[in-house]
């Protein structure tokens, strides 16, 4: 018989994580859920659906903290995030519909990091910090260094998710994001990216370019945000899409191809230094 | 007083099942009460080519508390009957496994979940043999699966001409050849409900109850006749409330009946299975891949001279329908034009894909989007408007067919035409940028075609089907057929003319469920012709009904008191029923041998315009607008009209850019809702419906079918808008992103 | 473990997993069929129901995180005999063909209308706005056009 817990405190739950390393740990269940009952019975659920200190949106000076508890519904109609981090609001509202948008989680996709997770790129994009907890303590992992590979993070067996810290983007800085899925909604991801672009007048002073689906999880292109630094934005693009070449190595799958996700990549990026 | 009748023919009532289905009361399989009722599951191949040596069943496991059937627990004959007695219930050890979802033994235990833990402690032993995936190989025969040459069927029509040196002549003339060759994709109904039946013997195991969701209660009752050695008055099927079919329930619920009959005279008890959705995208039929090659011959007016086709479609592992479904597409794969010399030849041959099947439109489809990419050709070769060609090429009363079927009534050729044109508007905006700054072009297509009603030449005569109305002993008016409602609105249909026919209030009129211990075979559930055919025996019942109350009455002293009050009276006195049997109109006349006559009693008739962009970064294809003007005859019930018929438009328009079935080594590859995708409520256009009624004489008000005309012409139509759009052809479904990158690619 | 539930204004406790899906706790041990299980992976939408009002894929939910929560179910729409507008809409506009989605199809529109979510717009944006909130909804009968019209014509109703 499956052992359940919800715990009341981030506390609590931290304790509980360190006692069962092996427990699976649900919030919205968007992801874990899926084809449940025919899924191997966990040993236990740690329940942190709706636990009160990981459900927030602090807007702070200089950043947005949102709470890994913190579904996709309450990202996209909060309107500092719509001022400030419009990305995050529109990959929101692109995850899944309504009813995925309703108990999907930050931290959710934080903890899958997943190749498609539709959030990842913006948090790469924005150069987001996680926040993870443990009995240990507190710590912060820039979200570039968090995932190490296909679906492999840096959290550790005792530790939760505890927020993302996204640092707001300078007035002079253009932020933007796009999904390419297999339908208008209620898709995965064939190729999504999102990017930072900081400008000083008309040039580029420097770009954190972020795509989802083109690799073995969501990746910056460092050899577009290279090519790109310094350079007048009218040049931007063309020296986005030249950069592109080479600089990712997508798969064939059931959802798409690599040539077709190499060229929409190609792009989406040159897109982004245009519009 | 009488109470008037409140919705007649032609007057939109709503469905008389509709607040069952918004509550929530309406009972689909999975929600009958049958707390003792086991559950049932199926061991499959997995191997898509071979010979099946032994079944082993993992000692560790505890096998007392699950019963295992395998193929020696058939009782009957181990047969799924269709039109050939090739596809086993369970394959048997010794036997061909012939594709990987072959069942091999079945599991029933008190829990779904047990029922699907026991799979995984049985071990098949298969010796592989070679396979073939390809129509191409099929037909070279690398390895035969079917007799000798692999070909299940094979048709051949011709038209003004004797040989194929009198073809070759009539392309001699030509100032213009087009010639093209087509692929259709495998398509997936994707009902909501999937596939779901339960079974129970009662009296000492001597006779079966088969309870499920399907088209056709008589199909699985001939089916278990045999497979359980019974007689008719021994195995009841009824239909429960069924959540959507599209073909999809027309053949496989007989496997399903099988496996639960089985299962249920194992375990002395009633057994139920339910597939999940993998199961069923992997398992169940789809809609038949199709290559159509076409060749035209045109003068330097613009007349056709000769039409030469050839279509080739892959029947997968068995025969099942496939033959059937060749015939309707080679029917209609010369369309809608005029043409003096055609030959069409058609072909379905045998792979190790689980068989495919029916799915709404019948092979139509496949061959409408051929020929129409082909008149799209024509029209920009000549450049001329595409709309106009189309009309100055189309049949009319007093044209024939490519059988030779001359045309009389109920031609609407220039009333569906004359509605595109006349809402088309003007032509969008060849360049443009999408609100998110991406560049886009645009483009128009249209297409005309045409959608035989009923079934296939003599088809109905030798069906023969029934239908009964009846006034009962308690007085109330029941209508008896074997027409299933899997949401088509057959039940509101029914209810509307025998409402009509009596002249009494919808209200008034029970419509059973379908059981075959309780109405007459009305014939399957299927090709368009419940309304037009069982409809029109429906009418007939009706009508009849009330000239003997009437008579009755007066001979009573009751003339003149309203009908409500007559049948109570009468019915006190003993059933009243009139069954009525199908007789075929005058003048129609079919030779199956030369393939050529009457190949339908009646056609409707479609015309589409659809307006798409296409986006130059994703290469996504947007549509924008799609109208469609049908030709139904009669819209008995026009608001059930239109939702049939823009249902049957967007599993069109999906089956032309998103949808697909992913084969890798004969097994589906997205066998799952994620990834075999279908449109969503924000992929569908506002759908703009014309409905044309150019009345049928001997359908019920007029009416002809509906049920599958739409399927067949949206997809040449957006095919046609993205050449428009783009300036490239595109001759292969789906239209995909990848598809249209590739081609943009190329060019 | 023991989990109390309270389903359209009933309060149930029972006695299950933890684990158990959401949708076979309402369909199995409640006996509320009217949730349709199409899927089991959260893509079509016919298992909706509300969750401490949020529309929800009940497959997705594990029933030990309803403990203590609200849920409402198709057969939680209809005060007695009367009808939901949204219910009412879908009858009168012919929303509803098969059936087997216009439970989570209710449901979920139920929800769009009650929170007024369309409220304050043109025809034409209500109509888009609709497609995207009932995307996770998946009808392969209709079109979906006769069920946006019954989602305006209820949002309409309700409004007045």
């Amino acid at each position: 018989m499956t052992s359940y817990l919800r715990p009341r405190s981030l506390e609590e739950a931290t304790v509980a994580r360190a006692a069962y390393p092996d427990w699976m740990v649900l919030a919205g269940g968007t992801d874990l859920m899926v084809n449940a009952n025919h899924k191997p019975t966990p040993e236990g659920i740690l329940d942190l659906w709706r636990l009160g200190e990981l459900g927030f949106i602090r807007v702070e000076d200089t950043a947005i903290v949102i709470g890994a508890g913190t579904t996709w519904h309450e990202v996209e109609r909060h309107p500092a995030i719509r001022d400030k981090l419009l990305p995050l609001a529109l990959a929101a509202r692109e995850i899944g519909a309504l009813q995925i948008q309703a108990r999907g989680t930050l931290g959710g996709n934080v903890g899958t990091s997943s190749p498609v997770g539709d959030s990842l790129p913006v948090l790469l994009a924005l150069d987001a910090t996680i926040e993870v907890a443990s009995v240990r303590g507190h710590r912060t992992i820039p979200y570039h260094a968090y995932c190490t590979g296909y679906r492999k993070t840096q959290l550790a067996a005792d530790e939760l998710i505890v927020a993302a810290h996204l640092p707001l983007p300078s007035p002079t800085t253009r932020t933007t994001w796009r999904k390419v899925g297999t339908r208008r909604a209620q898709s995965i991801s064939k190729v999504m990216g999102a990017a930072a672009i900081m400008l000083d007048g008309d040039t580029v002073t420097g770009a954190r370019v972020a795509l989802g689906a083109v690799a073995d999880r969501p990746i910056r292109i460092t050899e577009v945000e290279l090519a790109v630094a310094g350079l007048p934005l009218a040049q931007a693009a063309d020296a986005a899409r030249a950069a592109m070449r080479g600089a990712i190595k997508p798969i064939d799958d059931v959802r798409s191809t690599a040539d077709y996700r190499r060229d929409v990549a190609e792009n989406l990026v040159a897109r982004f230094f245009t519009s | 007083m009488e109470r008037p009748v409140a919705a007649p023919v032609g007057t939109s009532v709503p469905r008389v099942d509709g607040v069952a289905k918004v509550t929530g009361r309406a009972r689909y399989l999975d929600d009958l009460d049958a707390p003792n009722a086991w559950h049932g599951a199926t061991v499959r191949s997995k191997v898509p080519h071979g010979v099946l040596e032994a079944i082993e069943f993992d000692p560790a496991f505890d096998w007392s508390r699950v019963v295992v059937a395998t193929a020696d627990d058939v009782p009957g004959e181990n047969v799924i009957t269709m039109l050939e007695d090739d596809q086993p219930a369970l394959v048997k050890i010794g036997a061909s496994v012939m594709h990987v979802d072959e069942p091999i033994a079945l599991i029933a235990a008190p829990t779904r979940a047990l029922a699907f833990e026991a799979l995984k402690h049985v071990t098949l032993k298969i010796t592989h043999l070679p396979t073939v995936f390809t129509i191409d190989d099929s037909l070279a025969v690398t390895t035969a699966l079917y007799k000798t040459d692999n070909v299940f069927k094979k048709f051949l029509i011709r038209k003004g001409h004797d040989d194929d040196a009198q073809l070759e002549a009539g392309f001699a003339g030509a100032a213009l050849v087009i010639e093209g060759s087509y692929y259709t994709s495998p398509q997936e109904q994707m009902y909501i409900e999937t596939q779901a039946m339960m079974a129970e013997w009662r009296d000492d195991d001597a006779r079966c109850f088969i309870v499920g969701s399907m088209q056709c209660p008589f199909y699985v009752h001939k089916a278990m006749k045999r497979l359980l050695g019974l007689d008719a008055d021994h195995v009841v099927i009824t239909q429960s409330v069924t959540g959507g079919g599209f073909g999809g329930k027309e053949e496989y619920p007989s496997m399903l009946a099988a496996h639960v009959s089985i299962l249920a005279k194992k375990a002395k008890r009633a057994v139920k299975m339910v597939y999940d959705r993998d199961e069923d995208i992997a398992a169940t039929t789809k809609r038949h891949p199709c290559r159509t090659h076409h060749r035209m011959a045109v003068d330097a007016a613009g007349k056709i001279l000769a039409i030469d086709i050839d279509v080739i479609m892959d029947g997968g592992a068995y025969l099942t329908l496939s033959p059937v479904v060749l015939s309707r597409g080679v029917l209609h794969a010369a369309g809608p034009y005029k043409c003096p010399v055609t030959r069409v030849r058609g072909r379905v041959v045998a792979t190790n894909h689980p068989p495919h099947g029916a799915f709404r439109g019948f092979g139509a489809p496949q061959t409408t989007f051929a020929y129409e990419r082909q008149m799209q050709k024509l029209a920009i070769a000549r450049g001329e408007d595409p709309l106009a060609l189309r009309s100055r090429l189309a049949l009319r009363s007093g044209d024939t067919t490519s059988t030779s079927q001359l045309l009389g009534f109920s031609v609407g050729t220039d009333e569906v035409i004359g509605a595109i044109q006349s809402c088309a508007g003007p032509w969008p905006e060849p360049d443009g940028v999408a609100a998110n700054g991406t560049p886009i072009k645009r483009g128009r297509g249209v297409c005309f075609y045409f959608h035989g009603a009923g079934f296939t030449g003599s088809g109905e005569q030798r069906l023969a089907g029934r239908a009964e109305v009846a006034v009962t002993t308690d007085g109330r008016f029941e209508v008896r057929s074997s027409s299933s409602d899997m949401g088509q609105g057959s039940i509101t249909m029914f209810a509307q003319i025998a409402a009509t026919g009596l002249g009494v209030g919808v209200g008034a009129i029970h419509v059973v469920d379908p059981s075959t211990s309780k109405v007459p075979d009305s014939g399957p559930t299927v090709a368009s012709r419940t309304c037009m055919v069982v409809g029109s025996l429906v009418d007939q019942g009706a009508r009849k009904v009330k000239q003997r109350l009437d008579a009755w009455a007066g001979e009573n002293g009751m003339a003149g008191r309203p009908l409500l009050e007559i049948a109570k009276a009468r019915g006190a006195l003993g059933e009243l029923a009139e069954m009525v049997q199908y007789a075929p109109p005058p003048g129609i006349e079919w030779d199956d041998a030369t393939y050529t006559g009457s190949a339908y009693p009646v056609y409707g008739w479609g015309a589409c315009l659809v307006d798409v962009s296409v986006d130059l970064d994703s290469y996504e294809v947007t549509i924008d607008r799609c109208v469609q003007a049908i030709d139904v005859g009669k819209a008995i019930n026009p608001n059930i009209v239109k939702g049939q018929i823009e249902g049957g438009t967007l599993q069109a328009l999906g089956w032309a850019v998103l949808e697909n079935i992913v084969y890798k080594d004969g097994r589906v590859a997205n066998a799952n809702m994620t990834n075999c995708i279908v449109p969503t409520f924000a992929d569908a256009p506002e759908l703009e419906t014309i409905l044309v009624e150019c009345p049928y004489p001997f359908g019920p008000g007029g009416a002809k079918g509906v049920g599958e005309i739409p399927m067949d012409g949206p997809a040449a139509a957006v095919a046609n808008a993205v050449e428009n759009a783009l300036g490239i052809a595109f001759d292969s479904l789906p239209i995909s992103p990848e598809a249209v990158r590739a081609a943009l690619r190329r060019s | 473990m023991k989990v109390t539930l309270d389903v359209n204004g009933a309060v149930h406790s029972i006695e299950v997993s933890p684990w158990k899906r959401l949708l076979d706790v309402l369909r199995e041990d409640l006996r509320l069929t009217g949730t349709k299980e199409g899927c089991g992976e959260g893509e079509c939408g016919a298992c909706t129901v509300m969750l401490d009002g949020e529309a929800v894929n009940s497959c997705l939910v594990a029933v030990g995180q309803c403990d203590a929560r609200t849920i409402t179910t198709v057969e939680g729409l209809a005060k007695g005999e009367v009808l939901h507008a949204v219910q009412r809409a879908l009858v009168a506009c012919g929303g509803a063909q098969c059936g087997i989605c216009t439970p989570g199809i209710a449901v979920c529109a139920a929800h769009v209308v009650d929170r007024g979510l369309i409220v304050g717009r043109d025809d034409a944006s209500a109509r888009a706005l609709v497609r995207e909130l009932l995307a996770g909804n998946i009808c392969r009968c209709t079109g979906y056009q006769l069920i946006v019209d019954a989602i305006i014509t209820a949002a309409r109703e309700v409004a007045r």
